[in-house]
């Protein structure tokens, strides 16, 4: 696999959500995805941009265009340094919320993404890495 | 500040949402509701999305809370013109929209709002 294109983000505030839909639209309609394909990964980036500020304390997005002999996609990768999830199942469970969300964000981008990886240590942080191919 | 105009038409508010939102101007945009919704006693509210690329469970929990406040204040919610890809995002995100009425463009929109307003009955002022 090659990378053809990287680019990473801060995620600190609520305006870098709103910039982080905006970059992820832009590659996923220069990679011509059909327009219900760059929603559903605008909004999965969406849940996890705000899961890196809300949750994580604030950290980045890593993007990057990924690509095979078959196929290309976009890669995201989140990170913070935040007080990462002891409990992982629960954590992707429906509905789960440890505050006052819709505890949708974590299972809802794992559904709307191709591939969905997570790795969280409590006390270290969390890094959640989601690709949607072309 | 930054904020989404709340347009009044009768004992109906219309709220158009044309950009990409963020946090604080959707919740912003809750609160102006609500005082709106008190100070014109409105008995309807309308909140046109077809310009919304997205919606997150963040939004979704807005329009809900929105919706569940307006109801509170005696007055109707519907959502209107919330374009297909959106709707196919949500379905799979997760976010069924439950108690939130919709309808398909603003026209359509009135018209249930007008409808649920005729049948309730009441008049424009109570204060008489
Ligand atoms: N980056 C993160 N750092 C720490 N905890 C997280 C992170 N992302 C998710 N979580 C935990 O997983 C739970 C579920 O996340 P999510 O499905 O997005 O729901 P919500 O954000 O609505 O609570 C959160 O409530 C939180 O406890
Ligand atoms: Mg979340």
């Amino acid at each position: 696999m090659t990378i053809r294109k990287c680019e990473t983000m801060s995620i600190v505030t609520a305006e870098h959500i709103v910039l982080v839909r905006q970059a992820v639209r832009k590659q996923s309609v220069a990679l011509g995805f059909n327009l219900v394909d760059q929603t559903k990964f605008v909004t999965a980036a969406s849940e996890l941009a705000r899961n890196t500020l809300d949750h994580g304390g604030g950290g980045s997005v890593h993007l990057e265009i990924v690509e095979t002999d078959r196929r290309t996609g976009i890669r995201l990768t989140f990170e913070d340094q935040g007080p990462g999830i002891a409990n992982l199942d629960l954590a992707l469970t429906d509905g789960y919320t440890s505050g006052n969300g819709m505890g949708l964000g974590l299972s809802g981008a794992r559904r709307l993404s191709n591939e969905f990886e997570i790795w969280s240590e409590p006390g270290k942080g969390t890094r959640v890495t989601i690709v949607r191919w072309k | 500040m930054e904020r989404i105009p709340i347009l009044k038409m009768g004992v109906f508010l219309l709220v158009t949402i044309q950009v990409d939102m963020h946090d604080r101007l959707a919740l912003t945009l809750q609160d102006d509701l609500t005082d709106q919704i008190v100070k014109h006693r409105a008995r309807g509210v309308l909140i046109d999305i077809s310009t919304l690329e997205m919606v997150d469970s963040f939004i979704g929990r807005m329009l809900g809370t929105i919706a569940s406040m307006a109801r509170l204040l005696d007055a109707d919610t519907v959502v209107v013109g919330m374009q297909p890809s959106v709707a196919i995002t949500l379905v799979e995100l997760g976010l069924s929209l439950k108690g939130i009425r919709t309808a398909l463009d603003v026209e359509k929109g009135m018209a249930a709002l007008q409808l649920a307003f005729a049948e309730r009955g009441d008049t424009q002022d109570d204060d008489s």
